[in-house]
């Protein structure tokens, strides 16, 4: 069984500021377990000389040139915001963790 | 905020060692952001320099900036690190508004420079040297400002605005190994070793390294445990210090801090500390988190970076002087005494006097100015010398009217003041303001034989060969003429009125 316990999934909706009821947290309980479960058969099945890998094609530097290319307007980045003042984005205040 | 015990410093040093390591993160001066082609600029206008990338807009995807590599790996280089073959982003997790993607794009456990060190000189003279770990690549997050509560615009309100222009501004981050045996000196360490982190960027011109605009940011942890114990205290790491001189007193504060509370028998919490330079100390932040609550992962929209042996080589070939050589050049150049070239290296004066020295000024006038009356000037200001608006150049402009005797000491320190205030080089300031020493011998004459006629008996006295007679008509006439005669002047004068 995989070590995905309710308690986990509660820590991990705080971290994702995610509000759970009890009942999603049984079932997102079982649906994360199942994912776990299932890398781990995957992990058991290639052997240990096979190198992680994060992009199914061999690709490398793939770079940009420091050259400056338009930016949004202030008001067209601030168009989809649920709120605003000043210019700037405005968001809940969390100051506990500044 | 609750005030803490502190122990006395001395006292917490018999009873424990002091454990310290920093981060440093320094901030790139591209023209444009790490991943997205935004202008990285300070003091633009908010949310201006900002696109769909670096506000995390649905479908976006970032590219690489090549000279934010380049700059990381001259930074490893300089740092005497290995550079790695492969490296990768990767997703650091967490939800703050401060990033509008829920994730920080750093690097994670394969850091683009690892294993490097550096040697790091404190104002006793003793060097350390301290061991770095990795140096990686990340992008900056936004700046927040929290309005309401205390500060309530808005009675009760309390929110906080967003300014994205400095997301996604390239950062590299050093990391130091734990570092141990500074004892007392710590404090100092942890300045001296930031400002040579700093003197290092500069120098490589990969960053502005201004840290009142927070190019380069420290945090500094520190740990004690009791001498002779293997197993290393807990830490706390102490946030965003912004100034060397903070960075000192910080480090102080948390020694003594944690001092008075292990000797109780009280635990320390692993936790961020704030600094408060106002209050002169850190106060409790969040406890820190595991690295496991990040979440990283690698960053399936970038691919590795694998630079090439060839563009390493190419940039280790043309990487600047290394500070510790440098020193040893420019002070057997300049011919000065270890205690006096200590002063400079301290203040972080080097390319300051440097610049003089190019622009004509004799070594010793060049320290003399930067080290003494600008010093004093910037310490008056709480400032640091290197802030203070005046170039090299002008500096040597003055010590050599100096030199050439159409100013005096007293007359150039006026003359420094003016050229602070933006009224131009040394030579404009005393042409504009008629600051230049009298030698005319018409007005010295005057000024002397009025002198004299209070004093009639120094002209005799100087005839019997008494010439310290001669030092209170010179007074005189100083102050007749505001200080600005020509002092060896009046004095040939009054000996070829005495010999008459």
């Amino acid at each position: 069984m995989s070590e995905i316990t309710p308690d986990l999934v509660r820590h991990l909706a705080n971290l994702a500021r995610i509000d759970v009821t009890d009942q999603e947290v049984d079932l997102f309980t079982g649906q994360l377990g199942l994912i776990v479960d299932s890398m781990a058969a995957i992990k058991e099945a290639v052997a240990g000389d096979v190198p992680a890998t994060s992009h199914p094609i061999p690709m490398a530097n793939v770079y940009r040139e420091d050259v400056v290319e338009p930016s949004l307007s202030q008001a067209e980045a601030l168009s989809a915001a649920p709120d605003s003042a000043d210019g700037r984005f405005r968001v809940h205040a969390i100051l506990d963790e500044e | 905020m609750a005030k803490d015990e502190l122990m006395n410093y001395e006292k917490a040093l018999e009873q424990f060692e002091v454990v310290i390591g920093l981060e440093v993160h320094v901030e790139l001066n591209t023209n444009t952001k790490m991943f997205c082609g935004c202008r990285n600029e300070f003091g633009d206008e908010p949310n201006t320099n900002v696109c769909p990338i670096c506000i995390g807009l649905p479908g976006s995807l970032p590219a690489v900036n090549k000279r934010a590599v380049e700059s990381s790996i001259k930074i490893g280089l300089a740092l005497g690190c290995d550079i790695a073959p492969n490296g990768r982003f990767a997703r650091k997790n967490y939800f703050y508004p401060d990033l509008a993607k829920n994730f920080q794009t750093s690097q994670y456990d394969e850091p683009i420079a690892f294993e490097g060190s550096l040697e790091v000189e404190v104002p006793s003279g003793n060097t350390f040297t301290v061991q770095i770990e990795r140096a990686h690549m990340e992008e900056d997050a936004g700046k927040l400002t929290h309005v309401g509560g205390s500060t309530g615009r808005i009675q009760g309100a309390e929110y906080s605005l967003v300014d994205y222009n400095r997301a996604g501004v390239p950062l590299v981050e050093i990391v130091t190994k734990p570092v141990y045996g500074a004892g007392a000196e710590a404090p100092e360490l942890a300045a001296a070793y930031v400002r040579s982190i700093r003197e290092i960027v500069k120098g490589l011109g990969v960053s502005d390294a201004k840290m009142e605009r927070g190019n380069v940011r420290c945090d500094a942890n520190v740990s004690l445990r009791p001498h002779g114990q293997e197993k290393l205290g807990t830490r706390t790491e102490t946030k965003n210090v912004n100034s060397l001189r903070s960075i000192e007193r910080a480090v102080r504060y948390e020694i003594q801090r944690q001092a008075a509370l292990l000797a109780k028998g009280t635990a320390i919490i692993q936790e961020t500390r704030h600094w408060h330079e106002d209050k002169g100390a850190t106060s409790s932040g969040r406890p820190k988190s595991d690295a496991d609550d990040y979440r990283y992962f690698p960053e399936p929209d970038l691919v590795p970076v694998q630079p090439s042996k060839e563009w390493i080589e190419e940039l280790r070939a043309g990487l600047p002087e290394k500070p510790a050589d440098r020193r040893k050049r420019v002070q057997a150049e300049w011919g000065f005494a270890d205690l006096e070239f200590r002063d400079v290296v301290n203040a972080g004066l080097m390319d300051q006097i440097e610049e003089s020295v190019s622009a004509g000024a004799k070594p010793q006038a060049a320290r003399k100015w930067w080290t003494g009356e600008l010093a004093r000037i910037a310490n008056s200001q709480d400032k640091d010398v290197i802030d203070l608006e005046i170039s090299g150049a002008y500096v040597a402009e003055l010590a050599n009217l100096v030199e050439a005797g159409k100013i005096n000491d007293r007359l150039a320190r006026e003359v420094l003041t003016y050229v602070l205030d933006g009224e131009g080089s040394p030579a404009e300031v005393v042409a504009k303001r008629g600051l230049e020493v009298v030698s005319d011998d018409g007005a010295l004459i005057a000024a002397i034989e009025a002198a004299l006629a209070k004093q009639p008996d120094v002209l005799d006295a100087i005839r019997e060969g008494r010439m310290q007679a001669a030092g209170a008509v010179i007074g005189a006439v100083m102050q007749a003429m505001k200080g600005s005669a020509d002092a060896g002047r009046v004095r040939e004068l009054l000996i070829e009125m005495a010999n008459k």
